[in-house]
């Protein structure tokens, strides 16, 4: 109890935004594994479940953003100066 | 062939030898110059890299040779910088390069353009040098590796953008997670391979965040399989350092499972193929979402279960938790039942104590105490007169026993003096017997004394110098010298006659005087005595050596004087 309620709150100061699929990821299991103990008192787990419904949003959208984009870098110079779709791959 | 023997042909079959032409050197060495380089345009020749020598021209010259013959071969500064091998002694390679020859030295020789090696020992050998050299520099350190990020949003890939290579890799991508993938076109092998790569590597890693060009949060380098030859430019040294410094995370797919090129050892992830390259790459996305899913699902059963597990805890609570009254009246009964017996306690109580009480004082009576006073008093005037008796009998004994000891000392006393007494009379007399003498002691010491110096004076008086002057004797003196010649008084002027009761001045005169009274010899003292203070030593030895010579002859002379 006293290990998951300063994680849950450090997680509440980051923003979720910030978080990349993998760290949204790891909390959620922690929030969830904090949550099935039954050790957290009444009100912390209500802003605990709070949290984790927001952290399996956060990750639901970066998995339904998957979408694929093929390009071809366009060089000058040796520098990457910007990119052409590529077709047919 | 060239002109040259054709016009030659003629002369030579149709005249004598004579008649042939001549050619200068040069002439002729540029026609053998033409007829090399027409015939030799362009050719591959395989042997063994002899001596090389690298002058600081920057040219490369070096010997091809086999078992029997040796070719000179140059290779040209700029094109030896291009060489994909550098010809080492020993090596067994395939030059590329056109025949020339060196008409100073009638010399000729080829001009190299491009060295592979020849089979597959000579550069699996220099890989495995080169290998070790990148090795030892730290290059493919464990420690440099960083990890693959668990789900990049950009992927850069390096490949050519033709060929299975990339359409594998994105294959996969899109069966697992479908990204944004970046392809930096390069050819994947020959000549420009390794430039290519590496600048593409360096390209990806140069790109700013937030920029036109997205920065990929993952490279992959990738080309199918080849011979040694063909993923050669994978081994270059420059492609294995940009692979090495690149701070994008580096997957390399090179070649099939079992080739293995240097920038593998560089690179901080090896795939065996392209398509496991796309497959560490991203995780399978159908994957995740049910395990988000899963997630999602227990959250809600955790927070459920966990509010049900509270609900009925709190039931569970309340229905154990019991009335109020329930509480109290066990107590109330209990205090019932004790205040009721409370009053005939305390009546009983007192009876009891007032009981234990006259049972004590019951013999407590007044004639009691008297009898013990008085039974006391009895005892203690009995043991009154036991100590005075007790007292008196110790006093007496005391009194026997200082007179016994009195009597004893008296006794001791008496004795003592007698003894004493005694004593103190014998030490008086011999105390009288030593004042006598010491009386008598000085009396005849000093009679003796006083005697033995009437002895001593006597003794003086015979051998002083003054009584033998009283019988007529005299001393002369010069001065204060005393004078016992006549030679010596012949030469002193004044002389000093001394007479027992004085001295006469006289002056040495004539000899014709006859003398005095004729001196009385002087009879030898065997005692010398202490001389009267006018007279030194010197008379009196005088008077004794006249006295001891004879004295007429003394007396001659002392009387001659007058």
């Amino acid at each position: 109890m006293t290990e998951k309620a300063p994680s849950a709150k450090a997680a509440t100061d980051k923003a979720l935004t910030e978080l990349s699929f993998e760290e949204a990821m790891a909390e959620l299991e922690k929030v969830v594994t904090a949550l099935e103990r039954g050790e957290v008192p009444l009100e912390q787990s209500i802003a605990l479940y709070e949290r984790g419904a927001k952290l399996k949003a956060h990750c639901g959208e970066k998995l339904k953003a998957a979408e694929e984009r093929v390009e071809m870098i366009r060089t000058q110079e040796g520098r990457a100066t910007g990119t052409t779709p590529a077709e047919g791959m | 062939m060239s002109e040259l023997f054709e016009d030659a042909e003629p002369a030579n079959t149709g005249g004598p030898q004579g008649n042939r032409p001549e050619f200068t050197v040069s002439e002729l060495s540029g026609a053998v110059k033409r007829v090399i380089e027409g015939e030799f345009g362009l050719v591959r020749v395989r042997g063994e890299v002899g001596r090389v020598s690298r002058p600081a021209s920057g040219h490369l010259y070096f010997d091809l040779k086999d078992d029997r013959s040796v070719i000179a071969a140059i290779s040209w500064k700029g094109q030896a910088a291009r060489l994909q091998v550098r010809p080492e002694e020993g090596m067994e390679v395939v030059a590329t390069g056109r025949m020339t020859t060196f008409p100073g030295q009638s010399k000729y020789q080829l001009i190299v353009e491009d060295i592979a090696p020849a089979g597959a020992g000579a550069l699996m050998a220099m890989l495995e040098r080169r290998r070790a050299a990148l090795q030892a520099e730290g290059l493919f350190d464990a420690d440099r590796k960083r990890a693959i990020p668990y789900l990049p949003a950009v992927i850069g890939v390096v490949t050519s953008p033709s060929g299975a290579v990339i359409r594998d890799i994105l294959h996969r991508l899109r069966d697992r997670f479908p990204r944004h993938v970046l392809i930096w076109p390069v050819a994947v092998q020959g000549e420009k391979c390794a430039a290519e790569v590496a600048a593409a590597i360096r390209g990806f890693n140069a790109i700013a965040p937030g920029g036109p060009v997205p920065r990929p949060d993952l490279l992959i380098v990738a080309r199918g399989g080849g011979s040694l030859e063909d993923l050669w430019g994978f081994n270059e040294e420059i492609v294995v350092r940009a692979a090495a410094e690149s701070a994008i995370p580096l997957i390399s797919a090179v070649g099939h499972e079992t080739d293995t090129t240097l920038i593998d050892h560089a690179a901080d992830r090896r795939a065996p193929t392209p398509t496991a390259a796309a497959e560490m790459a991203v995780p399978v996305r159908i994957e995740l979402l049910a395990t988000l899913d899963g997630q999602g699902a227990r959250l809600s059963r955790a927070v459920v279960q966990g509010m049900a597990l509270r609900g009925q805890r709190l039931r569970d609570l309340a229905r154990a938790l019991p009335r109020p009254e329930a509480l109290t009246q066990g107590a109330a009964q209990r205090y019932d039942l004790w205040t009721g017996r409370l009053g005939g306690a305390l009546a009983l109580a007192a009876s009891a104590k007032r009981a234990a009480l006259d049972r004590v004082a019951a013999p407590m009576r007044p004639r009691l105490l008297l009898d013990m006073v008085a039974r006391r008093g009895e005892r203690l005037a009995e043991r009154g007169r036991a100590l005075d008796q007790a007292q008196a009998r110790r006093r007496e004994r005391q009194a026997e026993r200082l007179g016994v000891l009195s009597a004893r000392l008296e006794t001791g006393f008496a004795g003592l003096f007698r003894q004493m007494d005694m004593r103190l009379r014998e030490d008086r007399i011999r105390l009288q017997d030593f004042g006598a003498r010491l009386d008598r002691a000085p009396q005849d010491r000093l009679a003796l004394l006083s005697q033995r110096l009437d002895t001593l004076d006597r003794m003086r008086q015979t051998l002083g110098h003054t009584e033998t002057l009283r019988r007529g004797f005299a001393v002369v003196r010069f001065g204060d010298a005393v004078v016992t010649s006549r030679a010596q008084a012949a030469g002193a002027g004044a002389l000093e006659i001394e007479f027992h009761d004085g001295r006469l001045a006289v002056v040495a005169g004539g000899s014709g005087g006859g003398g005095g009274a004729p001196p009385s010899p002087v009879k030898p003292s065997p005692i010398k005595p202490a001389p009267p203070k006018p007279a030194p030593p010197k008379p009196a030895r005088s008077t004794r050596s006249g006295s001891g010579a004879g004295p007429d002859p003394e007396a001659g002379s002392q009387g001659s004087l007058f």
